[in-house]
């Protein structure tokens, strides 16, 4: 087979030897993908079917297709194709973490695995925050970085891209982080050669962190606790309104009126057609509903650990979920005698079940990394909920379909259908199967071949899985 | 830890707690109803009201009947000031945060909420710390252990705020560095006086925010061109208050703290609602009286701190006796637990009846919190929130033994005894199960990148 690297992997010689652990691209082409099951998710299966690829776009799907003259056919036969995945909440690709900060995170990694992570998921605050006085109130738009694009930070060559891609993931929904409004995401696809050439769309959703707190006795600036926080939040939306109507009086009497000042924290809230709100424990759930029903938001809940619980109180609010794969743990190195409480044991018991709950309540969601970075701990964690009651047809949904249909890109990608975004994932098996192993990754009609696995004990952020799928 | 258990109970029968519940008969019990003396007899708990007390009621078809003979029947007990349930208290970064609300950070699994049901306390004002100047926004809520945080609000009840006053507020703005300071980043205000000001300057602010709605809407009706001002939560809580929409409960100690904040108060044209703790309250109960306020106080805990020395067990008595209406609050969970004990106490320290010392955590609370329409005392037509003792509520060794809320039982001390080998077992099976597996740590409560 005939293969050149991508400028993707056009790293600098000192990075050398970690290009052996890259995909190999092939250019954009045409490309007929030929007696494979296809699952096309949204419909049903061809067991023997066929998928053209041409110029970056699906041009035909079917059981009786004859591969074009001009394309390159490549023989599926006992292979299957799926969409590539989506991750519905991501930080990959994203530069928003000082450099610095992810290489303390990855240092502090044991192995390979800590190689590849790019952005912590707990982000630092910028120092620009942390030396400015504390914030006196909502006007002073602390912790506010609402006009912050994803797309206009994507740092192409960001190891985790390549890790994911490894591992099937041909999209990422990524998102500025840091702040309380940490910014706007973006749908990007996993390969490209200029940040430009990998958004799908560049401003899909404003993403906001509540940060927890009882609070104390001030200094650090407002708002320093959850009501706070909360209080903040509603205030922005409300601001936001009020910013639009002052606008559109303005612009017919702007003589005689005093004009209203821009303001870029609104402009960025304003310029989001969703927000996320985050949402992990029943009670933050509930809350979060709440909220989305008081502010009028077009929102999207993400965490759901413990939507098992809420799963009908969320289908009634009609709101979709982005569920974390990153399941809650003990605290590492914590107290051995702590007694835990039953309902945090319940939780962390509990919390793979979310996704079947959710399913089975008619719930729309989406699976997202939560700060993983390795497709294969995200399998597994995907595999944890199918044990726990998923169907399969449910689990690969959540990680491609479901996240294109809720943030508005489903014309483009999350299944294989003629005319979308030719983003495919080739494997030798069910996509969940413990010894799967992907063949082929294609990202806008590029041709991506993990290179075969490394001996055990080699370096990290290997291609293709081991055994996590 | 109780909570799974009745998680699954509760949550399925409070959903449909109402329209499920059977009536409830207690029969041959000594009824303390508060405001209409006591009543050897039967008390009849229907669609969630006292439907009936008397001598003889007869038991409905399908009712419950309960012997409550050398039993004890109460009203409810009513905490004017706890914390309980909530996931923040303080927004103490600024001196005025009448934007934030405790309704927004309600927790109805806190463990402290079952506790509570289990000393007998049906409802609970839920306040914003003492932090600031002007704190946040509070809110009144029943024990409905197992519904929502929605489903926990006193539907209906008054909205109020937070006030502090004294060390709590100033101490962020010390030099010295105090308790919550951070040297490098001071917080005005830093002495009474400052306090003082704060709140003017709030009201002033206020007082302006209002008139600039008032401005706007006087050029909307004079059909000139307009852009409304925005909404400001921070100053519209202010305003509900000037407009006697919104309680103002004052945290406070010193008598000269009180006066001022009379003062105050009169000079804004507001009314305080209640001064709570309150500890120097004796000296000045008959200006507390005369500005209408009520006083919410401790029956003996003080000395903590500098301002709450100069305090006596006779604070509640003597202000009752001045004609204040009075309670005794909590501010803490566990405190919370035995306030009928507390009430006891005014009986020992200043001779109230026995009457007036359960006064203190029902009726006279419920008056503080406008809520005395619907619980308080047990009278026929009032919620059926009720208490069942063992012994008389003033007694050391009495314990409650049963609690309803709107006629629903949400506590019953024999069915917790009983249920506990089957939750411990749960626990155990659960710990096992989740053995420290080692490797990376959970973030927990919030799910995705944050702060």
């Amino acid at each position: 087979m005939k293969q050149k690297f991508a400028g993707i992997l056009l790293i600098p010689l000192a990075l050398a030897p970690l290009a052996t652990t890259s995909l190999q691209a092939q250019d954009r082409g045409t490309y007929a993908l030929k007696d494979a099951r296809v699952v096309r998710v949204s419909g049903p299966v061809i067991e023997h079917g066929t998928v053209v690829v041409r110029d970056g776009l699906i041009e035909a799907v079917g059981a009786n297709i004859t591969p074009p003259a001009d394309a390159w056919v490549i023989d599926c036969k006992g292979l299957t194709v799926y969409p590539g995945l989506i991750d519905s909440l991501s930080t990959w690709g994203n530069t928003n973490t000082p450099p610095a900060a992810a290489a303390a995170a990855a240092g502090g990694r044991g192995g390979g695995r800590g190689a590849v992570v790019a952005t912590p998921v707990v982000a630092t605050p910028t120092p620009a925050v942390s030396t400015a006085p504390p914030s006196r109130g909502p006007e002073d738009r602390p912790s506010t970085a609402s006009w912050l694009k994803a797309a206009d930070q994507i740092f192409p060559t960001d190891r985790a891209i390549e890790t994911a891609r490894n591992g099937g993931f041909t999209s990422a929904v990524t998102f500025p982080t840091g702040n309380i409004f940490a910014g706007q995401g973006s749908v990007i696809d996993l390969a490209g050669d200029r940040a430009g050439d990998m958004v799908l769309a560049d401003a899909i959703g404003q993403y906001i962190t509540i940060p927890s707190g009882r609070g104390g006795g001030g200094g650090r600036g407002y708002p320093g606790s959850l009501m706070g926080v909360i209080a903040y939040i509603r205030q922005i939306y409300m601001d936001a309104e009020h910013y639009k109507l002052a606008k559109s009086i303005y612009e017919k009497h702007p003589d005689g009126l005093q004009r209203p000042a821009y303001d870029r924290a609104l402009e960025g809230v304003i310029a989001s057609p969703r927000v996320l709100l985050p949402a992990t424990r029943d009670v933050e759930i509930l809350r979060m509903i709440a909220f989305a029903k008081e502010m009028k938001l077009n929102a999207i809940l993400y965490g759901g650990h413990e939507a098992w619980r809420s799963a009908d109180a969320i289908k009634k609010a009609g709101l979709p979920v982005l569920l974390s794969l990153k399941y809650p743990e003990r605290v590492a190195d914590s107290d051995p005698a702590l007694e835990e409480p039953l309902r945090v044991l319940e939780l962390r018991d509990k919390a793979p079940t979310a996704a079947a709950a959710l399913e089975k309540a008619g719930v729309k969601f989406a699976f997202y990394s939560d700060g993983q970075s390795t497709p294969r701990d995200l399998m597994a964690a995907v595999k944890k909920a199918v044990d726990a009651g998923l169907t399969p047809d449910g689990a690969i949904k959540a990680l491609t379909l479901n996240a294109a249909e809720i943030y508005g890109v489903s014309n483009r990608v999350g299944s294989i259908d003629k005319g979308k975004i030719a983003n495919l994932v080739v494997s030798d098996g069910d996509i969940f199967g413990v010894r799967t192993r992907v063949k082929y990754v294609f990202v806008d009609g590029g041709k991506y071949e993990p290179l075969p696995e490394e001996p055990a004990g080699g370096r990290g952020g290997r291609a293709g899985r081991s055994g996590g799928f | 830890m109780k909570r799974s258990v009745f998680i699954a109970l509760l949550l399925a029968s409070a959903l449909s707690a109402f329209a499920a519940d059977v009536p409830v008969l207690i029969q041959n019990a000594t009824i303390l109803t508060i405001t209409n003396g006591t009543v050897k007899g039967s008390i009849l708990l229907r669609n969630g009201k006292i439907a009936a007390i008397g001598d003889k009621v007869l038991a409905p078809p399908g009712a419950k009947v309960i012997d409550g003979a050398g039993k004890f029947v109460m009203p409810g007990i009513i905490d004017c000031h706890s914390h309980i349930m909530a996931e923040a208290i303080n927004e103490g970064s600024v001196s005025v945060s009448s934007m934030v609300g405790i309704e927004d950070v309600l927790n109805p699994e806190d463990i402290a909420i079952y506790r509570a049901l289990a000393g007998g306390v049906t409802t609970a004002n839920i306040l914003h710390g003492s932090a600031n100047s002007i704190g946040g926004k509070t809110v009144v809520t029943k024990m409905r252990w197992g519904a929502t945080a929605e489903a926990m609000k006193f539907e209906g009840a008054m909205p109020g705020i937070k006030f502090a006053l004294g060390e709590n507020p100033k101490r962020a703005g010390s030099s010295q560095g105090g308790f919550g300071a951070v040297p490098t980043n001071l917080r005005y205000p830093a002495t009474r006086m400052g306090v003082e000001d704060v709140i003017r300057e709030a009201f002033n602010d206020a007082k302006a925010y209002k008139a600039s709605l008032a401005a706007y809407q006087a050029k909307l009706a004079k059909g000139e061109p307009a852009i409304p001002p925005a909404r400001d939560l921070k100053l519209e809580a202010l305003v509900e208050v000037l407009d006697g929409k919104r309680f103002v409960h004052a945290h406070c100690y010193r008598q000269d703290e009180i006066l001022m904040l009379i003062h105050v108060a009169d000079d804004y044209g507001f009314k305080i609602r209640t001064f709570q703790h309150v500890l120097e309250g004796y000296k000045v109960a008959k200006e507390i009286q005369a500005h209408g306020a009520g006083a919410s106080t401790f029956s003996d805990w003080w000395a903590y701190k500098m301002e709450a020395q100069d305090a006596i067990p006779y604070n509640a008595a003597i202000l009752v006796k001045k004609g204040v209406l009075t309670s005794l609050n909590s501010d803490d969970a566990e405190l919370m637990r035995h306030l009928d004990k507390e009430a006891a106490k005014t009986v020992k320290y200043g001779g109230l009846t026995e009457t007036e010392a359960l006064s203190l955590v029902t009726i006279n609370p419920a008056k503080q919190l406008a809520i005395d329409k619907r619980v308080g005392s047990l009278e026929v037509g009032k919620d059926a929130d009720v208490l069942l003792y063992d012994g008389h509520p003033l007694s050391n060794f009495s314990k409650v033994e049963k609690v309803w809320i709107d006629g629903h039982q949400y506590f019953d001390r024999d069915e917790d005894e009983a249920g506990r080998p089957k939750k411990a077992i749960e626990k155990k099976a659960l710990t096992e199960k989740a053995a420290p597996a080692g490797g990376r740590g959970g973030q927990g409560s919030t799910g995705g990148p944050n702060q």
